[in-house]
């Protein structure tokens, strides 16, 4: 009898704990955050993190949460490893009511997760990141990559460089030296770049970096010496853009024909160049600085973690991310229920069904900040403006260009090519988003 | 037909053809081939004298630049910041040797082996701690000027810094040639290097000497970290510059400090060329990760024990 009693008892406390377990889970909106901030890449990587979990911490301290719902947000090392990444996805997913939504902050993190993810009916935001044929939202449903691919960001880089020296047909005969990563984000944007030199007649000198030694160009830096290319374009992440910005300075190489892409160009890949990387350019889809609306709102909030990294680049970016997450949350919940937890699955519907007018971005205190976005089935890259292009001033990025358009009779082809491909290989059948 | 030209002909046919090119090249690769050596000299001084592969070698670099940059931050003056990552390089050795090597003596070398390996990414995960990520520059006067000097075929490009990198170099390997040879403990240091018993038989402290050797291979640590970090900012992917000294110790021999200077200049130039005559065209690039290591393993075939390498005799 007292064994009944005892297993009843046991039994009861089992279900309440689970109970409340479930509460507690179901009381915050869970992010898990993929992290990069130790090894070679975490100058990079540190203050990205720091402005996503900060912006998480404004909404929290400021608002209670997307009407009540907090954020509980939760750091995950991963090295810029995609293994470690992987590993960290395996480990947070199901917690605290299961994740949210994902950001990999790396390309081959997020070409790992592609179906885990969808399996797992989680969704991908890979913001800026590869793959960029996910952008097809009929084959990839849980990934998504707004506000713009690689492919688009390497056709405006190209319009740049056309406007810059007399349009398009001027690109005819010139030579460009392509310096990237040679990694599955390095190599992303080459069918593009080969289609564009076929289009428009230009040739291009590939020079790969390897991870391992990334801090070793002075081959690569001599070679474009000897070949004086009209200009250089670099995909690359970490040190290498800093080694590169150094030993472009060091040949003497006008650093206004030199143009990184919106992950090479950043305050850690100048700095160490010293005056030498003044006048280097980059590509970007947000601004810098901290003269935003949003930052007088983060006056005052206690527990951030940016410090000195506040209103650089990357920082400005990591914000970016975690605004386009919780707005999607929001739209989450005033279709499935105001002030209560969504599911993985139902932001999947928000983030494709999100449309952020410039008076969105205003209300939200980050006009100059993030582009405004509408993301529909079709389209997961967002009907975006592309780049724009900062220049380096010896103390600051300044943009200097208006929105850059990619060419998207260009891109948009390629990625339906590619994305069909995938299908193929994966035997999945495209969505119809006609309906 | 137009590989085998491209391999044997097209490449002797540029240097000709451009000979301040290849100057360049050349150049260019001796000069990185001096900051190898910087790194490799850490390696054979403690294996010279302890017969351990130091593995954390190159964290020691990473971990002496990010004390002395993150000093001088706070405000240190560069002199007594070097002089402060000295002292913190001599507690490293101190601890070092009490905490790890002491508990592990008479053990196989791969387990002290194993045991450096361990110390690393202990170093890299605390020096991560308290300096943190980001990229330091350094800041301390080293000449970083382009110089374009006209020799008569063309204009060559050279790096001062390479150059003030290479007087170091020789600098360093001069004072350690003088300590090693007209210094008491510098003898001591041979003695041990030559044969652990016999030094112990006639009264040299062992365990005295391990510190001493570690602390003089922090200090050529924090010399290579600053001239890495003058040329690169103090940064994480520092640590990685060990795996250029591999194959620098392969060629030039573990226990010989010329060797260091000699195999680095082999290196360097060797793979500068390949690159840039061999592998851009053929390979698409990205030679320069594998190059050295190919290079050394040829030459284990041939002599295992590097160019200066002492040859080990075992007799049965």
């Amino acid at each position: 009898m007292l064994t009944k009693k005892l297993a009843t008892a046991g039994l009861a406390a089992a279900v309440a704990v689970g109970a409340i377990a479930v509460a507690q889970a179901q009381e915050g909106q869970y992010i898990p955050v993929l992290s990069y901030r130790t090894g070679a890449y975490a100058p990079n990587g540190t203050p990205f993190a720091n402005g996503y979990v900060d912006y998480f911490q404004l909404i929290n301290e400021r608002d209670g949460g997307v009407n009540g719902v907090k954020f509980i947000v939760e750091e995950c090392e991963t090295g810029y490893k995609t293994d470690r990444g992987v590993e960290c996805y395996d480990r947070l997913k199901d917690k605290n009511g299961g994740a949210t939504v994902l950001s990999p902050w790396s390309t081959g993190t997020t070409y790992a997760l592609i179906e885990k993810a969808t399996n797992d009916k989680i969704p991908i935001l890979s913001m800026g990141y590869g793959r960029t044929s996910s952008a097809d939202g009929r084959v990839f449903p849980y990934v998504f990559n707004f506000p713009s691919t690689y492919w688009s960001q390497a056709t405006a880089v190209v319009q740049y460089i056309a406007n810059e020296t007399g349009g398009l047909e001027a690109l005819k005969g010139q030579r460009f030296a392509f310096i990237y990563l040679d990694h599955p984000y390095g190599r992303e944007p080459i069918p593009t770049f080969d289609i564009l030199a076929e289009k428009f007649g230009f040739t291009y000198d590939k020079y790969p970096v390897p991870p391992a030694t990334m801090t070793e160009q002075k081959s690569i830096w001599l070679n474009i010496r000897r070949t004086k290319p009209a200009y250089a374009i670099m995909w690359g992440w970490g040190a290498m853009n800093s080694t590169a910005v150094k030993e472009a300075a060091n040949i003497k190489f006008d650093m206004s024909r030199f143009i990184g892409n919106w992950w090479s160009a950043a305050e850690p890949d100048v700095l160490p160049a010293g005056e030498g990387a003044i006048g280097y350019k980059g590509a970007t889809f947000n601004g810098a600085g901290t003269g935003y609306k949003v930052f007088e709102a983060l006056k005052g909030v206690s527990g951030l973690k940016g410090g000195d990294d506040m209103g650089t680049v990357l920082y400005n970016r990591g914000m970016v991310n975690a605004a386009f997450v919780v707005e999607a949350v929001r739209l989450a919940q005033e279709k499935y229920g105001k002030g209560k937890h969504v599911s993985g699955e139902q932001v999947r519907w928000a983030l494709e069904n999100l449309d952020l007018s410039a008076e969105d971005v205003e209300a939200l205190g980050l006009t100059g900040l993030m582009p405004p976005t509408t993301v529909t089935c079709m389209n997961h890259e967002g009907t975006n403006p592309a780049i724009l292009v900062q220049q380096w001033n010896g103390n600051a990025w300044e943009i200097i260009t208006d929105w850059i358009p990619a060419m998207t009779e260009i891109v948009r082809p390629l990625i339906e090519q590619d994305a069909a491909q995938y299908a193929q290989e994966n035997n999945i059948t495209p969505r119809d988003c006609s309906a | 037909m137009e590989t085998l030209y491209l391999i044997f002909i097209d490449p002797f046919v540029q240097m000709v053809v451009e000979p301040a090119f290849l100057a360049e090249v050349l150049i260019g690769g001796l000069m990185s081939g001096v900051m190898y050596s910087l790194v490799a000299l850490g390696f054979v001084l403690i294996f010279k004298a302890s017969g351990i592969f130091n593995f954390a070698q190159g964290i020691f670099v990473l971990f002496a630049a990010l004390n002395f940059v993150g000093l001088m931050d706070l405000g240190v003056h560069p002199i007594l910041a070097f002089v402060i990552t000295i002292g913190i390089m001599t507690a490293l050795a101190f601890a070092v040797d009490r905490l790890v090597l002491r508990p592990l003596v008479n053990q196989d070398p791969i387990i002290l082996f194993m045991a450096t390996i361990g110390i690393a990414f202990f170093l890299e995960g605390f020096g991560e701690s308290i300096w943190g990520g980001d990229v330091r520059p350094v800041r301390v006067g080293i000449p970083d000027a382009a110089l374009f000097w006209e020799a008569g075929f063309g204009e060559i490009l050279v790096q001062s810094s390479d150059l003030f990198a290479g007087v170091i170099a020789a600098f360093l390997v001069t004072v350690l040639a003088l300590f090693f040879h007209f210094t008491p403990v510098g003898r001591a240091l041979r003695a041990v290097a030559d044969d652990h018993q016999a030094a112990l038989s006639v009264g040299i402290p062992l365990n005295n000497i391990w510190v001493i050797v570690w602390a003089v291979a922090g200090f050529v640590a924090l010399v290579a970290g600053i001239m890495w970090g003058a040329k690169l900012g103090v940064q994480f992917a520092l640590s990685t510059i060990a795996l250029k000294a591999l194959p620098v110790l392969i060629l030039g021999g573990f226990t010989s400090i010329p060797g260091a200077i000699i195999g680095g200049l082999i290196v360097g130039a060797g793979e500068k060329l390949f690159e840039n005559y061999w592998g851009v065209p053929l390979l698409e690039g990205a030679t320069e990760e594998w190059f050295a290591y190919i290079v050394a393993m040829i030459f284990l075939f041939f002599r295992p024990q590097g160019l200066f390498g002492e040859k080990i005799i075992e007799r049965v």
